[in-house]
């Protein structure tokens, strides 16, 4: 997992409450064996006209000129500016890496559903609680003013917006670490590779045929 | 300081290290790896730079998608790319794998304890939640997700919460026609599907303890439908005789060493459970679910409950919901519900006790006229074989059902093998939620006995009238 650096970018709003992961990425691509290359698929029943299967070619689709993601001013939006209970549904993780994929960074929103949030953390997405009357007014300032940016700071906790206001927002420190130096839930998990090997090593001793291949 | 539950043995020889925030980092003995599940796992590890840290504590079988007849040609794209994928995996770690040529090949459950790749003490974990299967060699075993899968993968370990302990302890001795799977299904019916939930369940008492270790697995099998991740039986003699002599059981001096240690793998006396039920298994009877939940049980001569009597609202609207799905009216005693198709086999019940136990019935008899089709999948290409060489394949075959190559098959319909909308089927699996074997299919969970008395019959038929 890349560390997560201090960055500016295009925020693009989302505008309906409880989307669920089966619109972030419908069903029929979790027959997929990879967990890149969801992207194009990111909100496939809203994004195009036509029915998506996997491994289809998407540069041809017809797509839907009123969905939000299609709209010339924002095309390149790396934070989502959504509404209440993103991420509800299944548990899929695809969910997070089409929007990873896609090239989201941070997703905003009053309240995420818990695995999907958790899901976020796991794949180095950024998910941000704000207040519902700080989103409505984002809601509006992004509306109004085409290319509309976002700086965010983990480190310090903060949003930037164009005007030069800061927005603070609340994180879990564990988690904030986590995403700050990179780690995934392996990396964490491999810091203790030494203490793994000597329990190995313990146990090899004691219970020596469940190593068969040290003999 | 009271004793220690064979759960809290399994668990504190596999602690790693205290994380000191409620989680354990917990050491991982083997690991199963099949079709579904892995491929992420894997890219997930190429794309951070990994590489497994163990693999021979690693084996993989395909069982969910492949066909259980003409295994040479599969037509499904999604069912091809998924077995290639997981070959190409092994071949790139070079991970132990029964290919699907392979006679060892089978039902990941069915195949580890069979090749003793589990063994009593270990802590074992596969991409599918019917890991608990292996808990009837006295392990602590258990079903994981993708993500964890390659956790495992990448370091041998995974970072859990400690569960509570809950003891199932069946007295006394099970009536005729009873058999391990309506012990379970009885199980369920009393504590229901979230009974166990946030427990790891330990089976005992001398009905378990009669059990053959085929009739514990198909227990402990369940522990998932009882709510349970894990399910577990303590070691004994009858642990110890199933494992000697298997491909991957030590052997010689390691053996003695195992055997000794395994001596302890039973809870103390003086353990402390977190909750204790305890069941009478003279009142079990041979059984038949009517809905769309593994809870929904009743006794073969019994009849299909009225919702009208249910006095909680909530339930009295599942009820009506499964009776509607299923097609049945309430009150219509059991024996009238007439199927179409049977399905002998999955992770529950396709070992060759199963496969006996179903022969016995259909011997000499022919399927009714009424039944569509009636399938034997056998656990594994071993189960296979040696069921072979009993004729108990002809004793199926003769009698007008289809003899498979092993694999999931109807069990959940991944492969070709699955109902169409509206069939009825009685099945030895595990699960009979809307949907499960096909489609708009309506699913009875029985024993492989009370299947095959079925299968003869046309319609549900107490097993007792078969066994004189
Ligand atoms: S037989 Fe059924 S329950 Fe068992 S592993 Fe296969 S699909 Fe899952």
């Amino acid at each position: 997992m890349k560390s997560f650096e201090k960055f500016t970018g295009l925020v693009a709003p989302l505008d309906r409450p409880n989307v669920d992961t089966d619109a972030i990425i419908p069903k029929q691509f979790l027959k997929s064996i990879r967990r890149t290359g969801f992207g194009p698929y990111l909100f496939d029943e809203w994004r195009y006209l036509d029915h998506g299967e996997p491994d289809m070619d998407c540069s041809g689709r017809p797509l839907n000129p009123d969905f939000v993601l299609n709209q010339p001013r924002y095309q390149g939006a790396e934070i989502l500016l959504a509404r209440d209970n993103f991420g509800c549904g299944s548990s899929r993780e695809h969910a997070v890496w089409a929007l990873a994929d896609y090239g989201i960074r941070v997703v905003i929103a009053p309240s995420f559903a818990d695995i999907f949030y958790s899901n976020c953390g796991k794949n180095g997405l950024l998910a941000i609680t704000l207040p519902s009357g700080e989103i409505d007014r984002l809601f509006r300032e992004v509306e109004a003013s085409e290319g509309y940016r976002l700086t965010v700071d983990l480190e310090s906790q903060t949003l930037t917006t164009p005007a030069g206001e800061v927005i603070p927002f609340e994180i879990d420190p564990a988690l904030k670490e986590r995403l700050l130096q990179g780690l995934d839930d392996i990396a964490i998990t491999l810091q203790h590779a030494d203490e793994i090997r000597a329990y190995e090593a313990r146990r090899a001793r004691e219970a020596p045929w469940l190593f068969p291949a040290r003999e | 300081m009271s004793g220690r539950t064979l759960y809290d043995k399994l668990w504190d020889d596999h602690v790693v290290r205290d994380n000191g925030d409620g989680t354990c980092l917990i050491y991982i003995d083997r690991h199963l790896i099949h079709e579904v599940t892995s491929p992420q796992a894997f890219e997930g590890l190429r794309l951070a730079g990994r590489r497994p840290w163990r693999v021979d504590a690693d084996l993989a079988v395909s069982d969910h998608n492949v066909p259980t007849t003409d295994r040479d040609h599969i037509d499904d794209p999604v069912a091809r790319t998924q077995l290639e994928t997981l070959d190409a995996n092994c071949r790139e770690w070079n991970i132990t794998q029964f290919g699907i040529h392979d006679p060892r090949q089978g039902i990941v459950h069915v195949v580890g304890p069979e090749q003793g790749a589990c063994l009593p003490g270990m802590t074992i974990v596969c991409g599918d939640s019917h890991t608990s299967t292996n808990g009837a060699l006295g392990a602590l075993a258990f079903g994981i997700g993708t993500s964890e899968v390659e956790h495992v993968l990448a370091t041998q370990c995974l970072v859990l919460h400690k569960a509570r302990n809950m003891r199932i302890r069946v007295e006394g001795e099970t009536g005729p026609g009873v058999t391990a799977k309506d012990i379970v299904l009885h199980i369920i019916g009393r504590i229901g599907t979230a009974g166990g939930t946030g427990h790891a369940i330990e089976f005992a008492g001398s009905a378990i303890r009669a059990l053959s270790m085929e009739g514990r697995m198909t227990v402990c099998n369940m522990a998932i439908e009882a709510g349970a991740r894990a399910g577990m039986v303590a070691v004994d003699q009858t642990t110890i005789d199933y494992v000697r002599g298997r491909p991957y059981a030590p052997r010689g001096e390691l053996w003695e060493q195992a055997v000794e240690a395994w001596s302890d793998l039973h809870s103390d006396e003086d353990a402390v459970f977190d909750r204790d039920v305890v069941i009478d298994a003279g009142e079990i009877r041979p059984v038949v679910t009517w809905g769309t939940s593994p809870e929904m049980v009743v006794p073969v001569n019994g009849r299909v409950p009225d919702p009208a009597r249910e006095s909680d609202p909530v339930r009295r609207i599942g009820m009506e919901r499964a009776l509607e799905y299923m097609d049945l009216e309430p009150d219509m005693p059991v024996t009238e519900i007439r199927i179409d198709k049977v399905f002998i086999g999955s992770c529950t019940n396709s070992r060759i006790e199963d496969l006996r136990a179903a022969a016995e019935v259909v011997r000499g008899r022919k399927l009714a006229p009424g039944v569509k089709q009636a399938l034997v999948v056998p656990g594994s290409g071993l189960v296979k074989r040696q069921a072979e060489e009993e004729g108990l394949d002809r004793i199926f075959t003769e009698a007008g059902f289809e003899w498979r190559e092993p694999g999931c098959s109807m069990c959940l319909g991944m492969n070709p093998d699955r109902l169409a909308p509206g069939e009825r089927c009685a099945s030895t699996s595990n699960r009979n939620f809307e949907g499960r074997q096909g489609p708009g299919g309506r699913t009875h969970l029985v024993s492989p006995a009370m299947a095959a008395a079925a299968a003869i019959a046309g319609h549900f038929v107490d097993v007792r009238e078969f066994l004189d």
